[in-house]
């Protein structure tokens, strides 16, 4: 591990373990509360107000009470510490049902849920023992009069303890379940910055309605399963325990005993507390979590140089300090000129735009991953179904940019490795990638002429000139489509489900034949494309297999929230140089930063052109869970329209003096006009 | 003080004042030509006349499609779960409130059982039941509309009263908006259409919803070609119009709709500078709401207190929101942390404010008094996080009180309360629509134009009355967002007509230091008597 990233695990621990630290003792400290409440409402008696209040107070200070609350805190530890170690800046979406599936019985998640599942059990025996009356105990004498000459009564089994026993561990799996199902792992930032107090707040009426209501549903389908399945564990408790039956009162798996109000009552209340505790503590971690955090844009002193917000960019750091420090790098370019100052600053002894090429670099580093990833998401979805060689064959035909080949071997990323990127026309690629080079080689170089025509901007000018690309992709060869069983690109890289090893293989057997393209590899793609056939007619296996495409979708813009504020931070930057920028270190780097956001407007623009893309994001229910991951696609397409208006407002006429390739001046007088 | 009397006389009755030049405004004939400078400038801006008697008013008021069926008489339970689906708790409490004749129809099948009597009874207990509950919630209704009266008008009655609009019920233009960055203006009208005007096309399109009734008010997000918020009666539409369609009637597909339940009527729109967030606010709702319109989130600023929020105005520089309540307090609010100052106001609630281009200063009004205050703020720069910054106090800065004119055509008299207030992109005009007193009959709402000027100190001087064709009664007024010449105020009269009257004039590159002067030289004694400013804070 190099000292860089060692640092960036320390300061991670740093700036995560205090806010973990400081939600769990919130939830701690909250606990009381939710206990006092629980114990005052589940004693209710309306008729005599008095003495149920001055009951439950004194409830309170037993020792019992005061030892379940030790063993509560205990288990909201335990569930705080799962909530930090399960946390996700990028959630993971599966594309299928089998998907599904394999996340459900991965070994981490049968942890968390058996984990979560003992908790449960504990968190209903406290309040089990909470509620007294009937439920104290699990063994209590039997009331019958089997044997009234012994001098020991025999021990019966309390069923009802046992009821709530079983239905803390059903909640808590139902509750693991859920927090899988529902990515509740994922922390989604908020749209605007609030205080956390206000944030609390806020969510706390719809915390605790869902709480209510799920609890009510949980109660319902243990109910049931108690109904079927409920002799087993009786038994089980039975003979371990060496108890008795208690022969006087009914047994719980009937329907007469399950209808007892009472039972019925307690146990949704015991489900709500269970619920809405570990609802708070989830919600005080995302809370704290997800705040912002101020970084420094240049080091007071010298080892705090890996902490400030260029070096944290640049390197490869743990993906929610990254994304902290896109945030931030959004809230300073929107709101104090000082740090924008900083980011213009030179260096002291040199004179280079250190932080400005460190910032930018970063955004435009993203921003064209992210052009790259559509792109390919585009052929995908493009290219189901058929044959993948002619346009294998087109481009080995044509090989048209002299330099192309040799950057397209220094592409060759070993993540893009596996894809299908030979029908990713060649130029395209070139021309990202000297977008990408460009800006960490040519800057200081750069650093004279504002607008003049630098050898970086001509030749991505060149380049762009020569490559209508998207005419490749509306050709008609792609338009066909066909019957698809596993190609979507986003599960190619993501998803490590188990239909996964097998299509990277077969495209990577397809590109490698394509080269020789033989009477066998023609076979073999034949009975490839039966069997494929033959297999997607089996309903079963359609059945798991079949991709949500909308899921799919949701896939690739899983990340996207740091695209937004890389766009959001490099407009208002570049806006901000505008009247801010002393030495006009931004105007060295604007051609590609229009380059790049313009390329990325025609690849988003496309996507949401394809078939299956909803223009519109969906409804979205009034849910504790935050679904806004779904949406994240609908906020992108907006802010890079506003950012791209952001920056031609600003310069207005003075961007035509800016190089860049015709294809793009066009669409950046149409953005001058208001006219897109 | 009675700053009105420094301003010049208004113009004589039948006359219209065409433009400002030379710090004059200047007014003619309705038939005159304009000279061809002024001519030219203002040539592709649209004028345009929309009587109230062309507009269809909307044929149904009712938008289920219940009465068109014959009435079925059903059981009461069923009735109860209808009533349950569709309107809730209320809905089922009012249902049964009423239910009655449920025995008449077993009465006729002779011996009464003791289940039939059993039914009749849980039927009038229930009934009483709700009754007293729906007593129980009437009355505490009007308990807090007692608090706050404007809780127990009617929503149509309740816009009328908070809307920007002078006569928001009866006149055919309800609200107006220009586009942030181009020659483009919205006019929402009296039927529930909003047309769409453009200085470079000819095409006029025409949007109409479903959901769009009772519009309050129009905003048009910055950054961005074609999107317009228009804040409806139960909720917020956001229209994508593509800006190269030929189309006059785009579809209700391209509307979005932003409903959140308990936050009608929406009467106030304000979108965030930098275009990423959205501000609707109702009069009955007491947060006001936060929207990320991409994703279709939303974020409840609640605050207790004041009853509702009538008002929003975003600083240009996008760092304050002013939110004025219908009780006798306004915030403004600070967008980084989105914490609140409260102001207290004497009187009653706020009724308009502007903002200064640099967001320092803020403008604003108080119903049931006649002048205008000042606010100042200190430079907005991100490290005082959390704060607004406000100074402690407002200052007056004009008496708009009643005054009298004597002109050569009789006397005329002036002034009142100000009902919306308005201040150009440069800060350079602030023009106030002053609702003349209703008591008195020779009073009228009128537009006055202040010049004013920011930095380094803030001045307010007299430039004088704008008057519309014979009867126009200004309705709704607003700036130009980018005019080169100075400015352009678009006026919405009573009788239809919008127009646009440009004030020329040269001021410096901010921060200016120069007196937002003509370019001509001014014309000796006439304006000599009139450089005297309202105030100053020198």
């Amino acid at each position: 591990m190099s000292p860089v990233a060692r640092e960036q695990q320390l300061l991670l621990r740093q700036i995560l373990g205090w806010r973990a630290a400081a939600s769990i003792a919130w939830s701690v400290f909250l606990l009381p509360l939710c206990t006092a409440a629980f114990i005052s409402i589940s004693t209710i008696d309306l008729f005599h107000p008095i003495q149920w209040i001055t009951s439950s107070f004194n409830d309170l200070y037993t020792s019992y009470v005061i030892f379940c609350l030790l063993l509560m805190s205990m288990v909201i530890l335990i569930i705080s510490i799962f909530n930090v170690e399960f946390h996700a800046v990028v959630p993971s979406i599966p594309c299928s049902r089998l998907a599904l599936i394999s996340k459900v019985i991965h070994p981490q998640q049968v942890i968390h849920s058996v984990v979560h599942a003992v908790m449960g059990m504990l968190m209903a025996w406290c309040a089990a023992v909470m509620t007294k009356g009937k439920f104290l105990f699990l063994s209590i004498p039997c009331t019958a009069s089997e044997s009234p000459a012994d001098d020991v009564p025999y021990m019966c089994l309390n069923e009802y303890h046992l009821f709530l026993l079983l239905l803390g561990a059903f909640m808590g799996y139902s509750y693991s379940l859920r927090y899988l199902v529902h990515n509740m792992n994922y922390l989604p930032f908020p749209i605007i910055q609030q205080y956390k107090y206000l944030r609390f707040r806020r969510a706390l009426p719809l915390l605790a309605k869902q709480s209510c209501v799920e609890s009510l549903y949980m109660v319902r389908n243990f109910c049931a399963a108690y109904y079927f399945f409920g002799y087993i564990p009786r038994a089980w408790i039975i003979t371990t325990m060496n108890l008795h039956i208690d022969s006087k009162l009914h047994p719980l798996d009937t329907v007469a005993g399950l209808l007892d109000l009472s039972l019925l009552y307690h146990s949704w209340l015991c489900g709500v507390f269970l619920l809405i505790t570990w609802y708070i503590t989830w919600l005080l971690f995302r809370i704290y979590s997800t705040e912002a955090h101020h970084f420094p844009v240049q080091p007071t002193f010298a080892e705090e140089t890996d902490r400030c917000l260029p070096k944290i960019l640049n390197s490869n750091p743990p993906s929610i300090l990254k994304f902290l420090a896109l945030q931030d790098l959004m809230f300073l370019s929107q709101y104090s000129s000082v740090r924008r100052q900083e980011v213009f600053s030179l260096s002291q002894p040199g004179g280079h735009p250190h932080n400005w090429t460190a910032v930018s670099r970063e955004c435009l580093n993203l921003l064209n991953d992210l052009t790259l990833k559509l792109i390919m998401h585009q052929e995908a979805a493009a290219t189901n179904g058929r044959l993948k060689q002619p346009s294998v064959e087109d481009l080995r035909k044509a090989p048209n940019a002299p330099g192309a080949a040799a950057e397209e071997s220094s592409l060759q990323t070993p993540r893009a490795g596996i894809l299908p990127r030979a029908h990713m026309p060649s130029l395209v690629k070139s021309s990202l990638l000297s977008l990408k080079t460009s800006p960490v080689t040519d800057l200081g170089s750069n650093l004279g002429s504002p607008f003049s025509s630098s050898p970086l901007s001509n030749k991505a000018g060149m380049l762009e000139l020569s490559s209508p690309w998207h005419g490749s992709v509306q050709s008609p060869h792609i338009m066909r489509r066909g019957p698809k069983l596993w190609t979507s690109y986003s599960d190619l890289q993501w998803t490590d489900s188990l239909q996964e090893p097998r299509p990277s293989f077969a495209v990577a057997k397809v590109t490698n034949e394509a080269v020789q393209p033989s009477f066998l590899s023609l076979w073999l793609q034949s009975k490839k494309e039966q069997i494929k056939s033959f297999l997607s007619k089996r309903v079963l296996i359609m059945y798991f297999f079949s991709k949500h495409s909308e899921a799919s979708i949701q896939a690739v813009f899983s990340d996207t929230q740091m695209h937004i504020w890389a766009l959001e931070g490099l407009s208002h930057l570049v806006a901000a140089s505008f009247t801010e920028d002393k030495y006009g270190v931004v105007q060295t780097t604007l051609p590609s930063i229009l380059n790049t956001l313009l390329t990325l407007q025609e690849v988003v623009d496309k996507h949401f052109k394809l078939p299956h893309v909803s223009s519109k994001p969906p409804r979205t229910s009034g849910n504790l869970a935050d679904t806004s991951y779904k949406t994240l696609r609908f906020a992108l397409r907006a802010s890079l329209k506003t950012a791209i208006y952001r920056i031609t407002t600003t310069f207005g006429e003075h961007l035509n003096a800016v190089q860049v390739s015709t294809e793009h001046n066009k669409r950046l007088q149409q953005f001058l006009e208001f006219k897109e | 003080m009675c700053s009105l009397a420094l301003f010049p006389p208004p113009p004589p009755p039948g006359d219209i004042t065409l433009y400002e030049y030379n710090n004059a405004l200047v007014s003619g004939r309705g038939n005159e030509k304009l000279p061809r400078p002024v001519q030219a400038q203002v040539e592709d801006l649209p004028t345009l006349t929309i009587p109230k008697e062309t507009l269809k008013a909307h044929s149904r008021l009712e938008h289920s499609a219940k009465p068109a069926f014959v009435h079925h008489r059903e059981m009461l339970w069923k009735r109860c779960i209808n009533a349950w689906r569709d309107v809730g708790v209320a809905g089922v409490l009012e249902e049964l409130a009423n239910a009655e004749g449920e025995g008449d129809l077993n009465q006729e099948l002779g011996e009464p059982s003791w289940t039939d009597s059993a039914k009749q009874l849980a039927v009038q207990w229930l009934k009483a039941g709700s009754r007293c509950t729906l007593a129980l919630c009437r009355w505490v209704s009007s308990l807090h509309g007692s608090f706050f009266p404007h809780l127990s008008l009617p929503s149509e009655d309740m816009i009328a009263e908070f809307s920007p609009a002078v006569d928001w019920a009866g006149c055919s233009i309800r609200a107006f908006a220009w586009h942030p960055h181009t020659s483009k203006f919205a006019v929402a009208l009296l039927d529930d259409s909003i047309r769409v005007y453009n200085a470079k096309s000819a095409t006029i399109p025409i949007l109409k919803h479903r959901l769009q009734r009772n519009v309050a008010s129009l905003a048009w997000k910055p950054l961005c070609a074609s999107i317009l918020a228009v804040a409806c009666h139960s909720c917020v539409l956001v229209w994508h119009l593509d800006p190269t369609s030929l189309s006059t009637r785009p579809s209700s597909g391209c509307a979005q709709v932003l409903s959140h339940p308990g936050h009608c009527p929406v009467t106030s729109l304000a979108w965030a500078p930098s275009g990423r967030l959205l501000l609707s606010a109702s009069p009955v709702d007491t947060a006001m709401l936060v929207w990320d319109v991409s994703t279709e989130n939303c974020v409840q600023l609640q605050w207790f207190g004041g009853g509702g929020v009538t008002y929003l105005a975003w600083s240009p520089d996008g760092s304050k929101v002013l939110a004025a309540t219908p009780s006798a307090v306004f915030r403004v609010w600070e967008v980084q942390t989105w914490t609140c100052e409260k102001w207290p106001t004497i009187k009653g609630p706020c009724r308009t404010g502007c903002w200064s281009p640099d967001g320092s200063r803020l403008l604003f009004t108080v119903q049931g008094e006649s002048v205008i205050y000042s606010l100042s703020f200190l430079e907005y720069s991100g490290e005082l996080q959390g704060q607004v910054g406000g100074s402690k106090t407002a200052s007056v800065v004009a008496d708009l009180s009643e005054t009298t004119f004597e002109t050569l055509y009789g006397e005329e008299r002036i002034g009142g309360e100000v009902h919306s207030m308005v201040w150009d992109p440069r800060g350079e005009r602030l023009a106030v629509v002053i609702r003349g007193n209703y008591s008195s009959s020779n009073c009228r709402t009128i537009i006055a134009v202040f010049r004013t000027r920011n930095s380094p100190v803030f001045e307010l001087l007299p430039c004088g009355f704008l008057q519309g064709e014979d009867g126009a009664q200004p309705q709704l007024v607003s700036f130009h967002p980018c005019f080169k010449k100075g400015a352009v105020l678009t006026v919405c009269w009573s009788t239809g007509k919008v127009s646009h009257i440009p004030f020329f004039f040269v001021s410096g590159p901010f921060p200016s230091f120069s007196s937002p002067q003509s370019p001509l030289v001014p014309l000796g004694s006439q304006s000599s008597a009139r450089e005297q400013p309202l105030f100053s804070e020198l």
